[in-house]
């Protein structure tokens, strides 16, 4: 049993328009309404980091959000660790694109959101400064998320994330709008926690590179409506590299290939 | 010569010291005023109009001298203040909760937006009839025109303040499994505090600006009233030392607000640190 099971996912965003635009509708449209997760059967093992490929548009992050609990599918189930999901919870924890944190709260206190049914003071204070420097911010604990770099941002945001120790960590574009050398480090710092903590995480991201350096499973989904195209178990030795590991590269040109680039830059 | 003295190292300095230009600033304000008064003055002389229609600087002081020395000023003052302080403390006391549901719940809004935004274009003066033959004469009336004047605005900016939220915000909470109480108080009382902030800044003004018409009808005491009666003693020292209390009111109830804005829970740290 996995942990993660998702069966026949269908999604459809209903428009104002029930009437039928055109029958010979490319994007197929039910009247207006458009179909965005066709009949997805997925299922994910406990502890594994899972990134999840596509187009844009292609509906990834609407998944994401229907296994966070936050939408509800139009048909099909998601079940995680057997429950089916049906509202958001603390188990699941999404971390969000970016402004996901609080603006009025400090470092301290956004951490310790999660935190608020301990009632020991010093057992809360013990945990959130645990997780304030997991992810290296202690210092910065009294500032508020604005006095703070992009990537110092996404930490507090995982730190908060972390110190609920959920089941699930759902991530959506974690790395988007970051610098190139933040992005980097970043990316390296979610591969070591992970490394570390072992918990089941799902990465939405359309950087290809991304998925193949972090993920333990990768999957491709097809452009709207989507379906999945790939399902593959990225067993290759950490840390990785696409010119020492030939078979991760040949993966890395098909999987462009699969998303409409020819030629691998 | 003087000032030319004390001008010269503010400048010096305005670069390196963030509040030297704050004083750079209040001097020139204080110079403003100063010409205002010096045209007055020359005005007053140039025309040659009787003190009766247009009195010269002086008189004003001398005459505001013996208003403040009978106490009549302060009396009138504080009844203002006091109407003021009532109907605004009721319209935002009724206000930000209407609005926090307004702007939170789509069928409330679909409910009520519609009355309110009929009843806000309606000046609170062509409430005047209404409301003396509702609540007579005295305070009652005065305050319910003052409430109708800060409330309407008070709900439309919380209302606005609250849709505003960034809808991740509701989605983190529901994350955190945030309680009612909870999503109220620890997102959006802290969300829309700078909004209201400023809403409380622009109503009190809008009041105070209300409470001198409201005292020229229902009572016999306030600003307002002091400048009606001053106008049928055909007094115009008077009415121009009523006109300057409430200027400097104004002024002083706007900085009351800005200093309330400038506490740090409401800023969020933006240039706390």
């Amino acid at each position: 049993m996995s942990h993660i099971r998702i069966d026949n996912l269908t999604k459809v965003y209903m428009g104002r328009r029930s009437r039928p635009r055109n029958i010979h509708d490319p994007e197929e449209h039910f009247g207006d309404n458009i179909l965005v997760l066709n009949d997805i059967t997925l299922g994910f093992e406990e502890g594994e980091m899972v990134c999840i490929l596509g187009p844009s548009g292609c509906g990834k992050s609407t998944l994401l959000r229907i296994i966070a609990g936050f939408e509800p599918p139009t048909n099909g189930t998601v079940r995680v660790g057997g429950q089916v999901v049906s509202a958001p919870s603390d188990q699941s924890i999404f971390v969000f694109q970016q402004g996901g944190l609080f603006p009025w709260m400090t470092v301290y206190e956004n951490v310790g959101l999660g935190l608020r049914h301990i009632r020991d003071a010093a057992t809360k204070h013990e945990r959130i400064q645990e997780y304030v420097e997991m992810v290296e911010l202690e210092a910065f604990e009294d500032y508020y998320p604005h006095q703070l770099s992009g990537g110092m941002q996404r930490r507090v945001e995982l730190a908060r994330a972390l110190a609920v120790n959920p089941d699930l960590l759902i991530m959506d574009e974690p790395f988007s709008g970051l610098d190139f050398l933040t992005h980097m480090k970043m990316r390296e710092e979610v591969v070591n926690m992970h490394e570390f903590l072992r918990k089941t995480t799902l990465v939405v991201t359309h950087d290809i590179d991304d998925a193949l350096i972090m993920g333990d499973r990768i999957v491709v989904l097809s452009g709207r409506p989507s379906a999945v195209k790939l399902m593959h178990a990225l067993n290759f030795p950490r840390p990785r590299d696409f010119e020492k590991n030939p078979g991760l590269s040949r993966l890395r040109s098909e999987i462009f290939l699969m998303l409409g680039v020819p030629y691998a830059v | 010569m003087k000032q030319h003295n004390d001008g010269e190292p503010t400048m010096k300095d305005n670069p390196e010291q963030a509040p030297d230009s704050g004083n750079r600033s209040l001097r020139l304000g204080l110079l403003s005023l100063l010409v205002i008064i010096l045209l007055w003055e020359v005005l007053a002389r140039g025309t040659g109009w009787s003190v009766h229609i247009f009195p010269d600087p002086l008189t004003v002081v001398f005459s505001f001298v013996e208003l403040l020395r009978d106490g009549t000023l302060l009396r009138h003052t504080v009844a203002s203040l006091f109407r003021v302080t009532a109907g605004f403390y009721l319209a935002v006391c009724l206000g930000v909760p209407i609005g926090i549901v307004l702007g939170r719940s789509v069928n409330a809004r679909s409910l009520f937006n519609p009355i309110i935004q009929f009843l806000r274009p309606i000046s609170p003066l062509a409430w005047i009839p209404l409301a003396m033959l509702w609540f007579g004469i005295g305070d009652p009336p005065a305050i319910f025109l003052i409430f109708l004047a800060s409330f309407f605005p008070m709900v439309v900016s919380t209302t606005i303040a609250v849709q505003n939220i960034n809808p991740t915000y509701f989605q983190v909470a529901a994350n955190f499994r945030f309680s009612y109480q909870e999503t109220l108080t620890r997102l959006i009382l802290p969300a829309i505090i700078p909004d209201v902030v400023t809403a409380l800044r622009m109503t009190v003004t809008i009041a105070w600006l209300v409470v001198v018409a409201a005292e020229m009808i229902a009572v016999q005491s306030g600003l307002g009233y002091l400048i009606l009666d001053a106008r049928n003693a055909l007094r115009m020292d008077y009415v121009m030392n009523g006109m300057i209390v409430i200027g400097v009111i104004g002024l002083l109830l706007d900085n009351i607000m800005k200093r309330l804005g400038d506490v740090e829970s409401s800023k969020w740290g933006i240039q706390a640190r």
